[in-house]
């Protein structure tokens, strides 16, 4: 009979260090987002070709914002799709 | 004044000398009513991300000018009638935009994709000297369909 603290795992349980998301734009000092730079936006989607959310990227929200500007635009003149599948 | 970029798309229909002939048209267009061209850039012939009007391709022209409002009015007017024009977009430029403008002129001849991680090392360089300035924003203005 093993007791309670006996257990022993085969992997080091790994206490959660959350890392730290950051908004690249403001790291890297970028402040222009080109919407005519299909292949940077794409960093910015998901597959289907949705903007993914600030949760995830952790951008900042002046730069979602410059993000959606620049992404719509790129759309307009078929530089991204409005809806596809499996874009990466 | 002011500084626009407008990016077109002409009809993969067209030969080459008649894409640089409807090209040469909306420039002179341009110059006629005042407005200064400071950048012209062709992307040539470029697959689209969905079709437009059933054409998976397009000529696609990229200027870069200095005029009044109201040259971006005509110059829309005129987009809308030629029917060799499937898509356009022009769009104001911002102070960020003019810089990220001058940038991309200069270095033209290297590769396009590298603009935005060059933008990146070079403020990176500047960012310790951590001179913040009072940014502003401009409301770009985006003129679509």
């Amino acid at each position: 009979m093993a007791k309670q603290s006996e257990i022993r795992y085969l992997t080091p349980l790994s206490v959660d260090v959350k890392k730290k998301k950051y908004c690249r734009f403001k790291k890297n000092g970028i402040k222009y987002i080109d919407y005519k730079d299909p292949e940077f936006l794409k960093k910015f989607l998901n597959e289907q070709g949705k903007i993914l959310p600030r949760r995830i990227t952790g951008t900042s929200l002046k730069f979602q914002r410059r993000i959606a500007q620049a992404v719509k635009r790129a759309r307009h003149i078929a530089l991204l799709p409005y809806v596809t599948d499996l874009m990466k | 004044m002011n500084n626009y970029e407008t990016v077109f798309i002409l009809t993969p229909v067209l030969s080459d000398a008649q894409m640089k002939e409807a090209v040469e048209k909306f420039k002179n267009l341009l110059t006629e009513q005042g407005a200064e061209i400071v950048n012209e850039e062709d992307w040539g012939l470029r697959k689209m991300a969905y079709p437009i009007d059933k054409k998976t391709t397009g000529f696609y022209t990229f200027l870069e000018f200095n005029a009044d409002p109201s040259v971006v009015e005509k110059l829309e007017v005129n987009f809308r009638r030629d029917e060799r024009v499937i898509r356009f977009l022009t769009v104001k430029q911002d102070k960020f935009a003019l810089e990220y403008a001058a940038k991309r002129r200069n270095n033209k001849g290297g590769k396009k994709q590298e603009s935005h991680a060059q933008a990146a090392e070079n403020v990176k360089s500047r960012k310790q000297e951590k001179a913040a300035p009072v940014e502003t924003e401009v409301e770009s203005n985006e003129k679509e369909d």
